[in-house]
């Protein structure tokens, strides 16, 4: 229990916390944009993998190198989510953009159970071996036992995405009609802003970042399953509500507290309650907090 | 026209087809290193999307349309006719007296495995209409409600246990039980709204069903509790399926009274406050209405029936592990208060024994019924978000004729 075991827990909470950050950013984005939670982003993920995984199969034959197969598959990967997101986004959500907001959470809902059963019947119920795609890095050979290759590259992608995303959000024109719609949908619209491609644009970005985390997280832990996107994608739920749902950097940041927290508390404590760290954090933090850490502290509107 | 929307859908149905094309036509297994294609799944998928982007694009045409008052010669004579069937005295009473004897006959005429698949449904039935409280009335979406209904069959099981208690008098106590639990619940989710309310009840759910999950000194873990006594009439020896005709009747009872509880509830001082409290919480307030108070009782007297549920489910079943208790449960619930329209306790009956009663029936089809489950659901708000059979206000009727006697009516 000395500074290894310390150490090697750390490590573990922040590759948690990158992989749940890279699928709560798309929670966290279509809730700012919205208002909804996208209940099949999670799968939006899995179909990720899975697409990662078909295509490197038949890749498989024809002996390309390692980095190639990986580059084209997640490419390809990130492409086909994004057209899921899309596709969602118009079949289940914007008929009932001006419906209840139960409504739509319901069309959610429905939406997951939908993706998912549709992976299980056209795939395997089985768990399926993920390729190893990632090769390992010579200098990582010492400290393999803290430290694997998978979790750095995840961590260097993670802190890229997020990067690259606040730039676009920043300065780019796309991002502040984003920004626009967020604030108020109809004055953007009045301000010529097309509403509607802004929207399709959001669940583009996230799907695609989804598909991302999908195909890095899958190479870590080495297997796939058509269930792996409803867990994953109820905590990321959970982080960026964590931070403060509709804002970023507090998607990123409830991502790494959430991560850090079930580490610590599954090395320390018990790991079998694992699970119900994540969530005693969610309701102590909405309890003392109810906007989240760095949500905006006005009146929520009913 | 008509050349635009065919080739409209055509867009569509080639749009899906590339989209599904890798999961739809590719297999890859990696177990044994073999790579499927499924050319057929492609075809299929072109003519099944498009029929369905046909379909998808007019009911929506349709229901633009449909948005204008109706002035369709044949509807407002069907419109008249329910008028007249539903306020008929005769005829409502008649109605209800075929639904009685139905309800009371079902059980002797149908075989075990019927009546067991039924005792089932009715247990959502009153979960259904339990939540509705919650949801349909006070407009809290509870996404944890399931662990009120693991509540109430573990107290009955290990008080069982511990003490060897008579299920009749588990079934207040289950009750009771469930209905501490929801005020413990309803407690940090006093400040919150809407969609952070919702995550707040769904880690609930969560906790509540892992801790039973893991605390196997006290619940037995995973592998749950066996052999709990199904409920009996001292001195009467009853066999198998004379006790699932009592469960039957049982439930009827018990759903009977929760729905006569709701239809009080409606009415009262405290179900008008919780009507006002969904429509507005603001506004509400406004009225000296003491939210904190309103919601607390939203939350528990939910979690009371639910509690009382699952008493009769872990008698019915004798045995209960956590496995029976997901959030998908939950969500089956909260599907079968949205799908019969909230608030509408006709709405919800009929939801529940739907949602479970179908899937037994299609059996054949048993690896699609997920698959369609979730499509309907999406369907359904996308089309007939108000539900089934959406609920009805109370308003009062006044024409020249009675406008002497203010009669009150339910329409």
């Amino acid at each position: 229990m000395g500074f290894d075991y310390f150490f090697k827990l750390f490590i573990g909470g922040l590759t948690k916390g990158s992989i749940y950050a890279l699928i709560a950013i798309g929670y966290t984005m279509v809730y700012g944009i919205i208002g909804l939670i996208n209940f099949a982003h999670g799968e939006v993920y899995m179909i990720g993998a899975f697409t990662a995984l078909i295509v490197a199969g038949i890749l498989s034959v024809l002996n390309l190198p390692m980095f190639a197969v990986l580059m084209i598959a997640v490419v390809i990967a990130m492409i086909f989510s994004a057209g899921y997101g899309f596709t969602l986004e118009k079949i289940a959500y914007k008929p009932l953009r001006n419906a209840p907001r139960l409504s739509a959470l319901i069309s959610a809902i429905g939406m997951s159970i939908f993706l998912q059963n549709y992976v299980l019947l056209a795939q395997t119920s089985n768990f399926l071996p993920y390729p190893d795609m990632i090769p390992d890095f010579a200098f990582l050979e010492p400290i393999k036992q803290t430290l694997r290759t998978t979790q750095l590259i995840i961590l260097v992608v993670t802190a890229i995405v997020m990067i690259l995303l606040t730039l676009l959000i920043k300065f780019t024109k796309i991002g502040k009609a984003m920004r626009a719609t967020s604030q108020d949908r109809v004055m953007a619209m009045l301000t010529g802003v097309n509403v509607n491609r802004v929207i399709s644009v959001t669940f583009v970005i996230g799907s695609s970042i989804a598909a991302l985390g999908g195909v890095l997280i899958c190479s870590h832990t080495g297997r796939t399953h058509f269930y792996i996107g409803f867990l994953v994608g109820i905590k990321a739920f959970v982080a960026a509500v964590l931070g403060g749902i509709g804002s970023i950097p507090g998607a990123v940041l409830g991502s790494f507290v959430l991560g850090f927290t079930e580490s610590f508390g599954a090395g320390y404590i018990s790991s079998d309650y694992e699970d119900v760290f994540a969530f005693v954090i969610l309701i102590l933090i909405l309890t003392f907090r109810p906007d989240g850490i760095l949500g905006k502290s006005t009146k929520q509107k009913a | 026209m008509i050349k635009d929307r065919l080739l409209k859908s055509l867009y569509v149905s080639l749009w899906l087809t590339v989209l599904t094309f890798p999961v739809m036509v590719i297999r890859v297994n990696t177990i044994e290193d073999t790579v499927t294609w499924r050319w057929g799944n492609l075809l299929l998928i072109l003519i099944g999307s498009y029929v369905f982007s046909l379909i998808w694009n007019y009911a929506l045409e349709r229901q633009e349309r449909g948005k204008k008052v109706k002035t369709n010669k044949l509807s407002i004579k069907i419109k008249e006719i329910k008028a007249t069937v539903s306020q008929s005295r005769p005829m409502k009473i008649s109605g209800l007296a075929a639904v009685l004897a139905a309800v009371f006959l079902f059980p002797f005429l149908t075989s075990f495995y019927q009546m067991s698949i039924m005792n089932t449904a009715l247990m959502y039935v009153m979960l259904g209409l339990g939540l509705n409280i919650t949801i349909g009335l006070g407009g809290i979406l509870n996404l944890g409600y399931i662990a009120f209904f693991m509540v109430g069959s573990y107290s009955y099981a290990l008080l069982n246990q511990a003490i060897g208690l008579n299920f009749w008098i588990a079934l207040p106590i289950g009750g009771l039980v469930a209905l501490i639990f929801g005020i413990i619940v309803a407690v940090p989710v006093l400040r919150l709204r809407g969609d952070y309310l919702a995550i707040v009840t769904l880690a609930f759910g969560e906790i509540m069903r892992i801790v039973v999950e893991n605390w196997s000194s006290l619940t037995g873990g995973p592998s749950g509790i066996r052999s709990i006594p199904r409920p009996a009439i001292p001195g009467v020896d009853l066999n198998l399926i004379d006790t699932a005709k009592l469960v039957y009747f049982i439930m009827i009872v018990l759903a009977a009274f929760t729905i006569l509880i709701t239809l009080r509830l409606k009415d009262s001082r405290i179900g008008r406050a919780l009507i006002a409290m969904r429509e507005d919480e603001i506004a509400c307030q406004s009225m000296g209405i003491n939210i904190t108070k309103v919601k607390v009782i939203a939350f528990a007297l939910g979690a009371v029936f639910a509690g009382v549920a699952g008493v009769v489910f872990a008698a019915n079943t004798t045995f209960i592990n956590p496995a029976s208790f997901t959030l998908w449960e939950s969500v089956l619930v909260l599907c079968i208060v949205v799908l019969g329209g909230m608030g509408s306790i006709p709405g919800v009956i009929f939801a529940a024994l739907v949602l479970k009663l179908m899937p037994e029936y299609l059996r054949a089809f048993s690896e699609y019924r997920m698959l369609v489950f979730g499509a309907v659901l999406v369907i359904m708000m996308v089309f007939k978000p108000g539900g089934l059979i959406p609920e009805k206000r109370k308003h009062y009727n006044f024409t020249n004729k009675d406008a002497a006697d203010f009669e009150e009516e339910d329409v």
